[in-house]
């Protein structure tokens, strides 16, 4: 499965492409924010896309909202700091698939991947 | 206006820093009393700094002297970093970032938004506190050192940012 990891801060992108080669995803590709996702998803072609919201250039609800408009059905994570229910309904309503919030787990990251990726094969 | 900060807001730090570094640095933090103002015997060297806007307009910075920010680091992140590595304020940056994002949360109902960090490093720098706002420091006590984190609200909508006066 290749993964793209969607976040402004290395350390971040780090954590999580570390989680995901812990749990054997290891195609990571990494972006540093939505502007620089657009121009990457084509080639990468991802299986799933880890996003975070608040980036400069262009922010992860506004790339979410870009990529299903071309009408990509990948699945998304969207892994942000944005904790409120209004941003969680909002991030949903853009597109996304599933929610963590930061700081979190690898443990939890993996679980709702796994979910994520389950809810999506099991969909008709 | 009070000079003591509402303690929804105080506690929605202490909560917040402390769910950051148990979950992502696996440590558990110890809060002195908060203080109004600044903390004057804190050292001062780094210091990562949010902008909040919406329904609450202010600052949070996280204040750190350098051996404690050093290791925090290198807690956080799994290898030491040098203070002078772009990486290095990356990693103090989204730790400010976490703290801030989990402490809106907890705003009662409140909708703020957060910029995205800076981050400042010089040998005993201040960072000035805006006028007009009501500031707080937490000091904070963690295996790594101490650190502070400062809070300053300039404006609230729909609650007080100020403990109401004592009748």
């Amino acid at each position: 499965m290749r993964v793209m990891v969607i976040d402004d801060s290395k350390t971040m992108r780090n954590i999580e492409r570390s989680i995901l080669n812990q749990l054997g995803y290891t195609e990571v590709e990494e972006a540093c924010n939505g502007q620089d996702a657009l121009t990457k998803v084509a080639a990468f072609n991802p299986d799933l896309l880890l996003v975070d919201w608040n980036m400069p250039n262009m922010d992860g609800i506004t790339f979410v909202k870009a990529y299903r408009e071309q009408g990509h059905k990948t699945a998304i994570i969207m892994v942000t700091t944005e904790n409120e229910k209004t941003r969680v309904i909002e991030a949903i309503k853009a597109g996304v698939n599933n929610y963590v919030v930061k700081p979190f787990t690898p443990e939890l990251l993996g679980e709702r991947i796994n979910d994520t990726m389950a809810k999506l094969e099991s969909a008709p | 206006m009070s000079n003591a900060l509402n303690p929804i807001y105080v506690t929605a730090f202490i909560e917040a820093t402390q769910n950051v570094f148990q979950t992502m640095l696996h440590q558990k933090v110890s809060f002195g009393k908060p203080v109004p103002g600044r903390l004057p015997h804190l050292e001062n060297d780094v210091s990562a700094i949010i902008g909040m806007t919406g329904d609450v307009v202010g600052t949070v910075v996280l204040s750190l002297p350098a051996a404690t920010a050093s290791k925090i680091v290198e807690c956080f992140v799994g290898s030491p970093i040098d203070i002078k590595n772009d990486d290095f304020a990356d990693a103090v940056g989204e730790l400010v970032n976490m703290i801030s994002g989990g402490a809106k949360a907890k705003f009662d109902g409140q909708q703020v938004r957060i910029s995205c960090p800076s981050v400042v490093i010089g040998q005993g720098h201040t960072v000035q506190q805006p006028s007009g706002s009501v500031c707080i420091s937490i000091p904070c006590e963690s295996s790594c050192g101490g650190f502070s984190v400062d809070v300053s609200i300039k404006k609230v909508g729909v609650s007080q940012a100020s403990e109401p006066a004592a009748a």
